[in-house]
């Protein structure tokens, strides 16, 4: 990778846009995840029995349907990034290529 | 090839031979269909390993199966490196023992990989090539990257392996009553096979099989284990809670995490040494492109967590089956026959016979095999890539790097062999924890400041990485796993079981420190440099084997 290349994608408007949506996405949602699981895990620590509350007139605890909320949910956020990823920000890539095309 | 091969059948019918002598002393049938079941799975490996060698013949070939595996198939297979003996076994044996605990450690297990997603994948298959110290080592020092790397990866490999080394030996030992030595023997002898011959190839296929194999194995027992109660968790709970001398404590979180200091640590270690194990690592360079390398991340995602649903469903079957009337047949003295960790093998026989049980062992060594088989790898990698190609000798020809790799591959494999029997009755307890650590502590730290801070240095990293390795290990000896349960003192010196927390803190504030102080031409240098790497990390223009739009 060459210098000129290096300033002509940094001067692409659409370079910025890229790096700092997908910065923004990424930040956000990894937020998220992990401010869901150290919930959980604080709770756990501080709080166990709150877990311990019983579904209704049921045995099973709150505790399994949040264990399998935090499996789906992270799961989810993956696949909302990949969507975003793999369509808007690979879109911005290819057209950061285009326009440096000559010096590829 | 042929040769090795009439050997090995020759070195495994003798094994059984041998278990057949042993019948007695383990009072366990021969089980003939988990035996036939295990030859073809061995015998289809093989096979693929065979077509994998043709295709095998340069070093990114050996390496990284030449960037053409699919992000399906990449999620599979990182799915399937995750999902080991220990993760299989272990996790739904601590659900038998204890309950909700076991869970606990499962969800822990799985959020690790949208971080990874969301910071670190897309940009390692930017920037790298064969293995992580690639991208350390694009702006900073080969020599010093590239020792530190392989230090960091060889430590993690080598412990890893004698985890899986003796849970294999363990294993085979109870599912098909062959000798101990016999059984590590095998697994070495093997694995080598898959890794010299078919290099990356094949032992993606072999992972991708066996991937294949225990999530449908796995699937069919929580299907059978729900079919039972009427397709109602409920039920399954109640009887569970019968079942259990806890009670009703099993269905709610009890002393596995105990202060708030060891939960964020272990959940740190967890979570960023999944992000700094090199195994897992070098399968981004084998996929083609960015937008593959995140399709992985989501499939490999969604396997691991369905995995861990279905394993919740297997452990509390484990206790609504195994401690019922019929599950007495399982016990000797009041322990379940072959540890805990037998539960779900046991549970297997109650749900389907000698033939399920069967199935089901099978799939539990083949599981072995194909970690043990990434492990090599990723060894050999770090050894023949890092240290030869890059330190020792940067003019090698091509031929010569993958005749190198494969001279290690044998190494690495006899090592793990000799240690998988040396530490034979030793407690091994501590070791993944401790990879995790060293993954977490030195691997991680290097890699993601790399990629994200422009004032890293090679003095920074280097310092920094070592400091951080060193930390993780004294705290884990100074620890209750080491200091009370192996050396036998009184009281431990560290009062943390994962000292994670601390020790990757270390590591960032050693690195910082030292790349801020080192003001050296170089180190000036390397802060340049590090514009066109953010380019390229970002865009992927100049990705090693990258397609062009």
């Amino acid at each position: 990778m060459n210098d000129e290349l290096v300033e002509r994608i940094e001067a692409n408007p659409k370079y910025h846009e890229l790096v700092s949506k997908r910065n923004r996405l990424g930040i956000q949602l990894g937020a998220f995840v992990l401010l869901m699981f150290y919930a959980f895990i604080l709770v756990i620590a501080f709080n166990k029995e709150l877990l311990a509350t019983k579904i209704g007139d049921n045995m099973t605890t709150i505790a399994f349907p949040i264990a399998l909320a935090i499996l789906v949910i992270s799961f989810l956020t993956t696949l909302v990034y990949v969507k975003k990823a793999n369509n808007e920000f690979e879109d911005l890539t290819n057209e950061i290529k285009n326009d440096v095309k000559d010096l590829l | 090839m042929f040769k090795i091969l009439a050997l090995l059948f020759i070195t495994a019918l003798t094994a059984f031979a041998a278990g057949d002598a042993t019948f007695e002393a383990t009072k366990r049938e021969l089980n003939i269909p988990a035996i036939i079941m295990f030859l073809i799975f061995i015998v289809g490996t093989l096979g693929i390993t065979y077509w994998a060698a043709n295709k095998t013949k340069s070093a990114s070939d050996f390496y990284t199966a030449g960037g053409g595996i699919s992000g399906f198939q990449n999620g599979l297979a990182i799915a399937g490196d995750y999902m080991s003996a220990a993760a299989f076994l272990g996790v739904s044996g601590l659900i038998y023992l204890k309950g909700y605990d076991g869970v606990i450690y499962a969800v822990s297990f799985l959020v690790g990989w949208p971080v990874i997603l969301f910071f670190m994948a897309e940009k390692l298959r930017n920037l790298g090539k064969f293995t992580f110290a690639d991208i350390a080592a694009y702006r900073l020092g080969q020599k010093e990257i590239r020792t530190l790397a392989a230090f960091g990866s060889l430590s993690v490999v080598v412990l890893y392996l004698i985890a899986q080394m003796v849970g294999a030996g363990k294993l085979i030992q109870v599912l098909f009553g062959m000798e101990y030595e016999y059984a590590v023997f095998m697994v070495g002898a093997l694995m080598i096979i898959y890794v010299t011959f078919g290099g990356m190839l094949a032992t993606t296929w072999v992972q991708i099989i066996k991937a294949c194999l225990l999530l449908s194995g796995v699937s069919f027992m929580a299907v059978m284990v729900l079919y039972h109660f009427n397709f109602s968790f409920e039920s399954l709970a109640v009887t569970a809670v019968e079942n259990h001398t806890l009670g009703e404590a099993i269905l709610s979180p009890g002393g596995f995490i105990s202060d708030p200091i060891s939960a964020i640590s272990l959940g740190m270690a967890l979570m960023l040494g999944t992000a700094g194990l090199p195994h897992v690592l070098m399968r981004f360079f084998t996929v083609g492109n960015a937008k593959e390398a995140r399709k992985s991340v989501v499939y490999a995602t969604g396997f691991i967590a369905y995995f861990w649903i279905i394993i919740t469903i297997v452990g509390f079957g484990a206790i609504a089956f195994l401690n019922s009337a019929e599950g007495a047949q399982y016990f000797t003295e009041g322990k379940l026959f072959g540890g805990n960790n037998m539960a779900s093998v046991h549970l297997s026989h109650m749900l389907g016979g000698n033939a399920f049980l069967g199935f089901i062992s099978a799939v539990a060594f083949a599981t072995i095999l194909a970690v043990v088989s990434g492990l090599t790898l990723a060894g050999a990698s770090a050894i023949s890539h890092d240290i030869y190609a890059n330190v020792i000798n940067p003019e090698a020809s091509d031929e010569k790097i993958v005749k190198i790799s494969k001279l290690t591959v044998i190494v690495v494999g006899i090592v793990g062999v000799t240690l998988g029997i040396a530490f034979e009755s030793q407690n091994i307890a501590y070791m993944v924890g401790l990879a995790f650590g060293i993954a977490a502590s030195a691997n991680f730290p290097i890699l993601f400041l790399s990629i994200y801070w422009r004032g890293l240095t090679t003095k920074g990293a280097f310092i920094g990485g070592f400091i951080g390795l060193i930390t993780a290990v004294t705290l884990v000896i100074l620890g209750p796993n080491v200091w009370v349960q192996i050396l036998g003192n009184k009281e431990a010196i560290f009062p943390y079981a994962h000292p994670a927390l601390f020790s990757v803190t270390v590591a960032f504030i050693g690195i910082w420190l030292f790349s801020k102080m080192d003001s050296s031409p170089r180190a000036k240098q390397e802060r340049e440099l590090f514009r066109a790497q953010n380019v390229r990390a970002n865009t992927g223009i100049g990705a090693a084997g990258a397609v062009d739009h």
